[in-house]
């Protein structure tokens, strides 16, 4: 192989001195390795300073959190803060946000897996007229700034008098209305050999049967990734909840985050951290857990975080 | 007429070509308009129709309570007049502007950084990534928000260092750079992208160039920035368009008004509050198409210069 790659054909009296990874000494590789994780960890400490820096935080006295303290380190170390934290705000525990934020996150996973998958079937595997149409419509909703058609849709939800329920923030996620993952999967269903759905089509499976016992199960990684991605995107929602709940019963985290800074403002900047690491801490258990297939899912699918 | 000697000679080569083939065509047809039927629902329900109605409400003066009343182009020659709203313009296309090609800068340096073989990648790769995870999310712009106040901790560490900003919330000249550093923090997710493409350039490309004499510069502007092109044009495509729709985190550190001095009215915050703080769906509605035909506007021009930059790996051949 080596010999392969020698540049004997190339000009030979150009004196091109040609580099070869393999001729570099044993110190220079060590020493270019050095370099790498050098940078690599100081970029490491920039980009998780907030993140541990918020941390570190929920867990300090309020008087050590603001003003000159850059210190992830403190002496008096407390669960003050998540106390304050989990007795909620405006009447409302902690602990019913939170039941709020997991109702509407796995509904978001069940519609989004089972409609999605759907329509991606008839995309990916049916043909029929009109479908190259209606497969172009679907990418350019990709493109679409959804504040379009934000407003035409609360009003309608607002004189159905579905405003103040989870319907409006829910029946989206029923009816595919996130085309990323229709798209996710489309693309996943057309790697699969076409082989097999011929080969079911002549014991004489329909398209229930195959989509039902053979796409379902093979397109597993898809609907994993999707189900990963639709619970963090609605565990992070904000505006779809600003817009539609005023009641503070039914708020999710995010929402009742924002009303526990209008109130306490910076007076109790301890708990209002303490918070807002218990919003996310589902979001980071998560990431922990699936952290590959998270990456990976960006990497082949091109989601956003 | 060339292809209906073909067409005929197959069809009459099975033996019952044409119900059969039509009636299962025409099963296809049923099952596909079924299986499509939850898509085609929300794309009618949720997608047309409001756009429809939108397009019509933005012709209109409606505050929710009382019947829509038509006033031609009023709210579009009104918004060119309206302070706030070209406050909201500049400041949004300045955090575009600035904000996406340093995201996307420092997605591709990194992602070239961790492009070799060596231990650890897999850890520096999730670590990198989960800014982007939680970057929009309300507790990352509370401690932003936090990190970056008045004599905050950011403020106190670069005061170590003489640097004197004075503020970052409270300091209209800086609250922009803040954003812009929150959108960098979030280079994860375009750099896990760049990553997958950087794989898929061949080693053998870079080896011919060492031989050539091609320094690590050159080989930049001749093999990665053109094979990486499309991935290139998807991230630049994307961070736009994402870009322009910044809401969170604008809402939160601004306590929902844009302040101070209106140095966070970010194009959808001043939307939300025109729509739904004063009821002003009509003029709200006009905004928001003015923002699609932008966001249409710029991505037919990044399609077409694309043709210009980007190699898709069919044509280098």
């Amino acid at each position: 192989m080596t010999t392969m790659a020698t540049p004997t054909q190339s000009t030979p009296d150009a004196e091109v001195p040609y580099y070869n990874p393999k001729s570099e000494s044993v110190g220079a590789k060590r020493a270019k390795s050095t370099i790498f994780h050098v940078v690599a960890l100081a970029l490491t400490a920039v980009v998780l300073y907030p993140g541990l820096w918020m941390i570190a935080s929920s867990f300090k006295p309020n008087a050590e959190i603001g003003g000159a303290n850059t210190s992830l380190w403190s002496n008096n170390f407390s669960f003050d803060n998540f106390v304050t934290a989990m007795d909620g705000i405006g009447g409302v525990s902690t602990l019913q946000f939170f039941t709020n934020s997991l109702i509407l996150a796995i509904g978001a996973v069940a519609g989004t897996v089972l409609s999605a998958s759907v329509s991606a079937y008839a995309f990916a595997r049916i043909k029929f007229p009109g479908r190259s149409v209606f497969f172009g419509m679907m990418i350019a909703t990709l493109l679409l700034p959804f504040h379009v058609v934000i407003i035409p849709q609360y009003i309608v939800f607002q004189q159905l008098g579905l405003v103040d329920t989870y319907v409006p923030l829910l029946i989206g996620k029923f009816l595919a209305a996130d085309a990323f993952f229709v798209f996710l999967m489309v693309q996943f269903m057309r790697n699969l050999p076409a082989e097999l759905d011929e080969a079911a089509r002549i014991d004489g499976a329909g398209h229930v049967r195959i989509f039902g016992s053979i796409m379902l199960a093979l397109m597993k990684p898809a609907l994993i990734s999707t189900s990963i991605f639709s619970f963090i995107w609605s565990w992070n929602d904000f505006l779809g909840p600003l817009l539609y709940l005023n009641t503070p019963e039914k708020y999710p985290l995010p929402l009742a985050l924002r009303l526990f800074v209008d109130q306490t403002q910076s007076s109790d900047y301890g708990a209002m951290i303490a918070m807002s690491v218990l919003a996310l801490l589902p979001v980071l258990v998560f990431f922990l857990v699936f952290q590959r297939y998270i990456v990976e899912g960006v990497s082949t699918q091109g989601l956003k975080g | 007429m060339t292809q209906s000697p073909t067409l005929s000679r197959r069809s009459a080569q099975s033996d019952s070509p044409l119900p059969r083939k039509s009636r299962q065509r025409g099963a296809d047809a049923r099952a596909g308009y079924t299986f499509l039927l939850p898509w085609l629902l929300g794309f009618i329900a949720l997608t047309v129709g409001p756009m429809i109605s939108s397009l019509y409400l933005s012709f209109t003066n409606y505050n929710l309570f009382e019947p829509p009343k038509w006033i031609g182009l009023d709210n579009y020659t009104t918004l060119f007049q309206d302070e706030r709203f070209l406050q909201s313009v500049g400041v949004t296309v300045s955090y575009v502007v600035f904000g996406t090609p340093l995201k996307l800068a420092a997605a591709l340096a990194v992602a070239m950084l961790l492009n070799s073989k060596r231990r650890g990648q897999g850890f520096y790769r999730s670590a990198f990534y989960a800014p982007s995870l939680i970057g929009a999310s309300v507790s990352i712009a509370i401690v932003w928000k936090a990190m970056f106040g008045d004599a905050g901790p950011v403020d106190q560490g670069l005061s170590i260092f003489g640097i004197n900003l004075g503020g970052w919330v409270g300091n209209p000249a800086m609250t922009m750079p803040m954003f812009i550093l929150l959108t960098v923090w979030q280079f994860g997710a375009p750099m896990v992208i760049f990553l997958a493409g950087l794989k898929q350039i061949p080693a053998d490309l870079y080896e011919a160039a060492s031989m050539d004499g091609a320094g690590p510069v050159r080989k930049f502007f001749n093999i990665t920035w053109p094979m990486l092109s499309p991935v290139i044009f998807f991230n630049l495509l994307m961070e736009t368009i994402h870009a322009f729709q910044i809401f969170n985190s604008a809402y939160i550190i601004s306590n929902g008004e844009g302040g101070p001095a209106g140095s966070t009215l970010f194009y959808t915050l001043y939307l939300y509050l025109r729509g739904f703080s004063d009821f002003r769906m009509g003029y709200a509605s006009a905004m928001a198409w003015l923002l699609l035909i932008v966001v249409g506007i710029l991505t037919l021009i990044i399609f077409r210069t694309s043709k210009s930059w980007v190699h898709y790996s069919g044509d280098t051949k």
